[in-house]
């Protein structure tokens, strides 16, 4: 293995243990009539950051289904990822009210200062992914910026770029 | 239910008709319909089949029961506004490449766009051009001709009970396809080619290999030789506007010689000595017990069916090839040289009602001197179209017969086509070596009760019985193997065929769209059959020839060399790994199955344990362990792959001391 490959998967892979573990739980509590496989996938989903291929096909022998189906439902939801995210995932609002406080353009800032495009949202090292959603409930504050859960408000470009910049620094002196 | 009902203003009774559908075709109203197939669950989604019901407006009638009482109008001006839209919307993003498109002529989509006329698109087309797959030796996919119907889906579940295809994502960009969007060469597709029977268009289509065919036709230094197989003979004709089910042997042979072949042989010949084989092989095991109950291995899509799913039972299929592999073998190893040719300089062509046959001829076990047994397998459907490119006049033909000495049969022999055929064969010729008297008349079969597409019977011998089954399609084989595994039901030989009644409705054969045509074809088999003059192989005067000449007696060493295999098991999703433990600088590498078979047997336990191993000795940085699937080994799992070591049968007991040799003693 390079060692350009290993950097590039080595924050998914350092928990690859537990994150197997918990799948197998998982799946051990989901078991008898009333299983559900979306319910499966949204906590695999938790537990990995997306869902990779070979853990649908894992998750498919062993609940005995086709692994069509269960690519197919895993490709019906648009909550559930089949590409690799990053580290952090950069989630701006782009809700009615977020937009009109151009949200857009602290997307756009956030695009040109790490080189990202539609189609390739994710930087090179893992370490971000950019996405939009509809409005997240907190009007209040737009436009609205999430990083792993934790929430900016009335977030403007500059700001925006400055957190991931200290985000991405952080990172390499832990490294 | 019963009542009447109304169908544009034609009173009609209800006689326990699935579905409105039904009762309209039956009122001579040929409604258009995309998602409705004759044998599979109602899925209701292309709305074609739409009419108008006095109270209940405008209803979907491949999918609404029929009621007493109920109006229908099949055709109001809304309804031909709601079709035609429904076409356009499905026309614009089609590939609408009809002049070189393979379905052309028997396309449901093509067909529907001429009868409403249309000729103008109103939409755009939203979607680029899809690659088309063909890396299976069986199909070939093309995503541009689908119109989302899921014909394909419900059969290969409902019928194959396997699942290869499914619909994935949505709205706009909805496409129906293998897991992952992977190839049917990829995954656990069997290439049993019903989904191309249910298919309304060309996205699914036949894999040619007629040009393969042609070169070799033209080429001075080959002699080309074909065999056909049974089913192919009942089903021809029907290319040429013949009856379902009408034999047309006589008319086939004689388009073969005019298409150039040289030699034309009958694969029932073939299905004799399987019979022969076949027999010799399960009488063994039955005396002895062993490996029992004994599967059928005529059907190459049952074959790797159970090389993907269930590798327990590989032991047990009888080791016979299928008979046309039987017969290339005999040519090219003992023919070509009597006739003092190498195997190259032969060009064995098969003409077969199946697509899995395709594949079969691939496996890399099947050559003689690096020659492929068989060069090409082409489809029923497929020497059609070499007729009729030829300009030949099929129904003018004068009949014309096999070559001697492989194109001559038994009765069992050439029954082989149809679900309980193989089995009869093998009655027959066990009857009569044990007994040494002729059987007179065949066993019957009957149905088991609470098992679709399963019969049975029970042959007395001497003192005790032998109990034989026969099943057709996968998803009923899959509940038979259930019972079987439960001790429900019990059998000492188990007939297995993949297409629905077996060969006759191979995805190979000219399409069908009812029940009807099949019991027909079915029906001109065991006619066929009692057309012959002798019943039991043995009696197959070429057949005595070919074991005095080259292979000694059934279940001799040459006859096991030439005529029999083995089976491997396969892999169903060819995939990545799970990381587990993710060294930094890893030194030794540990994968271990988490596949079906694996999985069952305990491999999880197994990583469970070599994770805290790992962590224990404080290897985490130097020892790399993934989770994999399937490392083809399924029979003698959990497997477990060491630095590129294969591990079978790895249990948690064993596993310190295998830790401690090859990974601690190896770091140190
Ligand atoms: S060929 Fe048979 S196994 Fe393969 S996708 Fe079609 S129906 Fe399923
Ligand atoms: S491939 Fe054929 S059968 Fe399958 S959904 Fe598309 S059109 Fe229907
Ligand atoms: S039943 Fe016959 S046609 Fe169908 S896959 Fe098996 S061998 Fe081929
Ligand atoms: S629109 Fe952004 S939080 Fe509502
Ligand atoms: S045939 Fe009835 S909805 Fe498709
Ligand atoms: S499941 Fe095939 S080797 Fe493990």
């Amino acid at each position: 293995m390079s060692t350009e490959q290993q950097i590039q998967v080595s924050p998914s892979r350092r928990n690859g243990q537990r994150q197997f573990f918990r799948l197998n739980e998982i799946i051990a509590e989901q078991t008898g009539a009333n299983r559900s496989l979306i319910a499966i996938l949204q906590a695999v989903q938790e537990e990995y950051r997306y869902l990779p291929e070979e853990v649908l096909t894992y998750i498919a022998t062993a609940l005995d289904l086709s692994p069509a189906t269960v690519f197919g439902v895993a490709t019906f939801f648009a909550q559930f990822s089949l590409e690799p995210k990053g580290h952090y995932l950069v989630t701006i609002c782009d809700g009615t009210a977020c937009h009109v406080k151009r949200s857009m353009s602290v997307y756009d800032a956030i695009c040109r200062k790490y080189d990202l495009t539609e189609g390739r949202l994710t930087t090179p090292d893992m370490l971000f992914t950019l996405e939009t959603v509809a409005c997240v409930g907190a009007c209040g504050l737009a436009p609205v910026m999430i990083i792993n859960g934790k929430t900016y408000g009335q977030i403007s470009p500059e700001a925006a770029v400055a957190i991931v910049d200290k985000l991405a620094n952080r990172e390499e002196k832990e490294e | 239910m019963s009542g009447t009902i109304t169908i544009d203003q034609k009173q009609l009774p209800i006689n326990g008709e699935d579905n409105l559908l039904e009762l309209i075709r039956k009122a001579s109203v040929d409604l258009p319909a995309f998602c409705y197939h004759f044998e599979l669950s109602d899925f209701g989604a292309c709305r074609m089949c739409i009419v108008e019901e006095e109270k209940m407006g405008f209803i979907a009638s491949c999918s609404t029961p029929p009621a007493d009482g109920m109006v229908i109008r099949t055709t109001t001006p809304r309804l031909q506004r709601m079709r035609r839209t429904i076409l356009e919307l499905l026309l614009a993003d089609h590939d609408r490449d009809c002049t070189i498109c393979e379905r052309s002529g028997q396309c449901r989509l093509q067909e529907l766009t001429l009868r409403f006329g249309i000729d103008n698109i109103r939409f755009g087309k939203d979607i680029e051009a899809l690659p088309r797959d063909e890396l299976s030796a069986s199909l070939v996919r093309d995503p541009n001709k689908c119109v989302l119907c899921g014909n394909c889906v419900r059969n290969c579940s409902e019928i194959q009970g396997i699942g290869v295809l499914d619909f994935a994502y949505r709205g706009a960009r909805v496409r129906v396809m293998p897991a992952f969007g992977k190839s049917l060469a990829e995954v656990e597709c069997v290439g049993c080619g019903q989904c191309i029977q249910a298919c309304p268009t060309a996205a699914l289509t036949i894999k040619f290999e007629i040009d393969s065919v042609w070169a070799a036709l033209s080429d001075p230094h080959k002699r080309v030789i074909v065999q056909t197989a049974p089913a192919v003979r009942v089903a021809l004709g029907e290319e040429f506007a013949g009856k379902a089910g009408a034999i047309s042997t006589g008319k086939m042979v004689a388009a073969l010689r005019r298409l150039g072949f040289h030699e034309v042989y009958d694969t029932c010949f073939a299905a004799d000595l399987t019979a022969m084989e076949e027999t010799a092989e399960f009488l063994h095991r039955f005396e002895k017990g062993e490996n029992l109950p004994q599967f059928t291995s005529c059907c190459p899509a049952w074959v790797k069916y159970a090389e993907h799913f269930h590798s327990e039972l590989l032991d047990q299929l009888s080791t016979c090839r299928s008979p046309h592999q039987m017969l290339g073998a005999l040519l090219k190893k003992f023919y070509a040289r009597e006739q003092g040719l190498s195997p190259q300089d032969i060009f064995v062509v098969s003409v077969m009602p199946c697509t899995a046959k395709k594949f079969e001829a691939k496996r890399p076990e099947f050559t003689t001197e690096g020659s492929p047994d068989v060069d090409a397998v082409i489809s029923t459907h497929e020497l059609a179209r070499m007729i009729r490119e030829m300009g030949i006049v099929f129904e003018e033909l004068e009949d014309d017969s096999y070559d001697l000495p492989f194109g001559f049969a038994s009765g069992a022999g050439t029954i082989f086509g149809y679900s309980g055929g193989v089995s009869t064969a093998v009655i027959r010729t066990a009857i009569y070596k044990l007994s040494g008297k002729r059987p007179a008349v065949d066993f019957a079969f009957t149905p088991v009760e609470g098992f679709p597409n399963v019969n049975e019977t029970i042959v007395p011998v001497g003192d005790g019985a032998i109990r034989i089954a026969t099943v057709h399609t996968l998803g009923a084989a899959k509940k038979l193997i259930a019972a079987l595994r439960t001790g429900e039901l019990s059998y000492h030989l188990v007939e297995v065929m993949a297409c629905p009644g077996g060969c006759i409705s191979g995805g190979g054969q000219p399409l069908i769209s009812d029940a009807q045509a099949r019991h027909e074809r079915a029906q001109g088999m065991r006619g066929a059959d009692k057309l012959q003059q002798i019943r039991a192989p043995q009696d197959n005067l070429f057949i005595k020839e070919v074991y005095q000449r080259w292979l000694e007696q059934p279940g001799s060493d040459v006859a096991h060399r030439t005529l029999h295999t083995g089976y491997t098991s396969r892999r169903r999703v060819f995939g990545q790994f799970i990381p587990v433990v993710a060294a930094e600088r890893p030194v030794v590498d540990i994968k271990v199955c988490v596949g079906t078979s694996c999985h069952l047997r305990g491999s999880y336990g197994v990583i469970q344990e070599l994770a805290a191993l790992i962590e224990k000795q404080q290897l985490t940085d130097r020892v790399n362990l993934e989770a994999t699937f399937c490392l083809e080994q399924c029979d003698r799992g959990p497997s477990v792959v060491i630095d590129g070591h294969l591990l079978e049968g790895v249990s948690e007991e064993r596993l310190p001391a295998i830790f401690e040799e090859m990974v601690v003693k190896n770091l140190v």
